[in-house]
């Protein structure tokens, strides 16, 4: 545990000093949101659309965090160093769970808020707490699939492609259940203030067992 | 490597395979009744539900190989995995054409969205699909195989857990002809689909072990070409992703 919150504490402290990934994962939300405004010719949206606009916003987003979870360790011999320590692997994988969980919260703490302002048709006071349930059980299955897929991706040859393309395929699931669960939240009327149990018990499972596998294979992901 | 026993036993299992081919197609035309509401397209069903079901179970079963591979270390369980998933893919674009041939006799569309069971397989065969680009974006074998390895675990416990994170986003529009409670097939169709069953399974075993056979003795005309002409001399490989 505490050697995953020094790698968690030196990713954050690297994250504030080059502030690299975090504005261009909220830029990129941002404009894609935009670009939803456009493409879908709409000044409002709300109920199933606006859930889904939201959801492949944010995945977007992730995916370029994603992608760049493991580069700096990969570029500046963080792997070797973490290897030659004696610390549990697993340790790796938490903190960088961790750290893209936070990541994913400062990323939609910014990006809701524009989405309400820029698309989103009805209020969000009374239903933001099962919006914020939704988001935060959505996030955990981002991390927790996006830190596996990205540490396999990085050492292959063409990282960029691979990430998403292992990652996009097994992030479905998660992401059908998240935008169902977020649906009726975004409704312009008789909005529910609770998401349907169903999905966000699909969600919950999911998120638990894929953290369970990522627990069990991660390590053969940084042996040498 | 030993090579030997690849092609032990390869030719009665062929046989065998034939024999339950030839007889799966001749129940399939001869012995099951037309069915009242479908007519004859619904015969596609006796080829296209096993194909499914086999690559399914090919996934699943890559995934248990590769749980091999990362206990022994022994290539010969990635060689496995790797044949498993695949076959499970031809499997399972067969499985997709032959749904979509059906699903528009049936439905009267090449594609329906409602159809949990058409959309978790098309999710999972496009998971499946990033398995060779990965094995081919990574140099180093050992560490192609151990990543491999992880992928095929990891996505042989998503093909179930998808079934059912889909089955629940949509409403049921394929026949549920196989439940938990047992078939609900007339006795000549279920014997039917069962020999049809048995025959793609075998089918898949066979084309999995001439794979095996196939990879394995071109590895080993290499090794002797090498030896015989040395390093140098010998042509370079073709770009391959599957382990040696």
């Amino acid at each position: 545990m505490k050697t995953a919150w020094t790698v968690l504490r030196k990713d954050l402290r690297m994250e504030m000093r080059t502030a690299e990934t975090v504005p261009a994962m909220v830029l990129f939300a941002v404009v894609t949101i935009v670009i939803f405004h456009f493409a879908l010719n709409r000044d409002t949206i709300a109920g199933q659309e606006a859930a889904g606009v939201l959801v492949i916003a944010l995945l977007f987003a992730a995916m370029l965090g994603i992608n760049r979870l493991f580069v700096a360790e990969r570029e500046q011999g963080g792997f070797d160093a973490f290897l030659l320590a004696p610390v549990d692997r697993t340790a790796m994988l938490i903190a960088k769970t961790a750290g893209l969980y936070l990541f994913l919260v400062v990323l939609e703490v910014i990006t809701v808020p524009v989405f309400k302002l820029f698309l989103l048709g009805p209020g969000l006071g009374r239903t933001l707490p099962g919006l914020v349930l939704v988001l935060a059980l959505t996030n955990v299955a981002l991390s927790v699939i996006g830190t596996l897929v990205s540490a396999i991706a990085v050492h292959t040859r063409a990282r960029d492609l691979i990430g998403p393309m292992i990652g996009l395929p097994l992030l479905i699931p998660a992401l059908i259940a998240a935008a169902r669960a977020a649906g009726p939240l975004l409704r312009s009327s008789h909005a529910p203030t609770a998401p349907p149990l169903q999905w966000v018990a699909t969600l919950a499972l999911y998120d638990l067992v894929f953290a369970l596998i990522a627990f069990a294979v991660f390590d053969f992901l940084l042996e040498e | 490597m030993r090579s030997t026993t690849y092609g032990r036993g390869l030719r009665p299992l062929s046989l065998l395979t034939v024999l339950f081919v030839f007889a799966a197609l001749s129940m399939t035309f001869f012995y099951a009744p037309l069915d009242t509401e479908q007519g004859f397209i619904q015969k596609i069903f006796y080829i296209h539900v096993p194909l499914a079901i086999t690559s399914l179970c090919g996934f699943v079963v890559g995934g248990l190989m590769a749980i091999g591979y990362l206990r022994t270390g022994d290539r010969k369980w990635d060689m496995r995995s790797y044949v498993a998933i695949h076959m499970s893919l031809i499997f399972g674009i067969g499985g997709l054409i032959t749904g979509s041939i059906w699903a528009k006799a049936a439905w009267g569309h090449w594609w329906v969205w409602n159809e949990p069971t058409l959309v978790s397989f098309l999710i999972v065969l496009l998971l499946f699909a990033t398995y060779q680009p990965l094995r081919f974006s990574i140099e180093d074998p050992e560490r192609q195989s151990r990543y491999a390895a992880v992928f095929a675990i990891t996505c042989g416990a998503f093909v179930p857990l998808n079934f059912i994170a889909v089955r629940l986003s949509t409403q049921f529009v394929h026949p549920r002809v196989l439940t938990l409670t047992g078939s609900n097939l007339p006795a000549p169709m279920g014997w039917t689909f069962l020999v049809s069953l048995i025959a793609i399974a075998l089918l898949f075993t066979t084309l999995c072990k001439y794979e095996m056979a196939a990879k394995n003795a071109r590895a080993k005309v290499r090794r002797l070409r090498r030896s015989l002409l040395g390093e140098d001399l010998d042509r370079p490989y073709g770009r391959s992703a599957a382990p040696l």
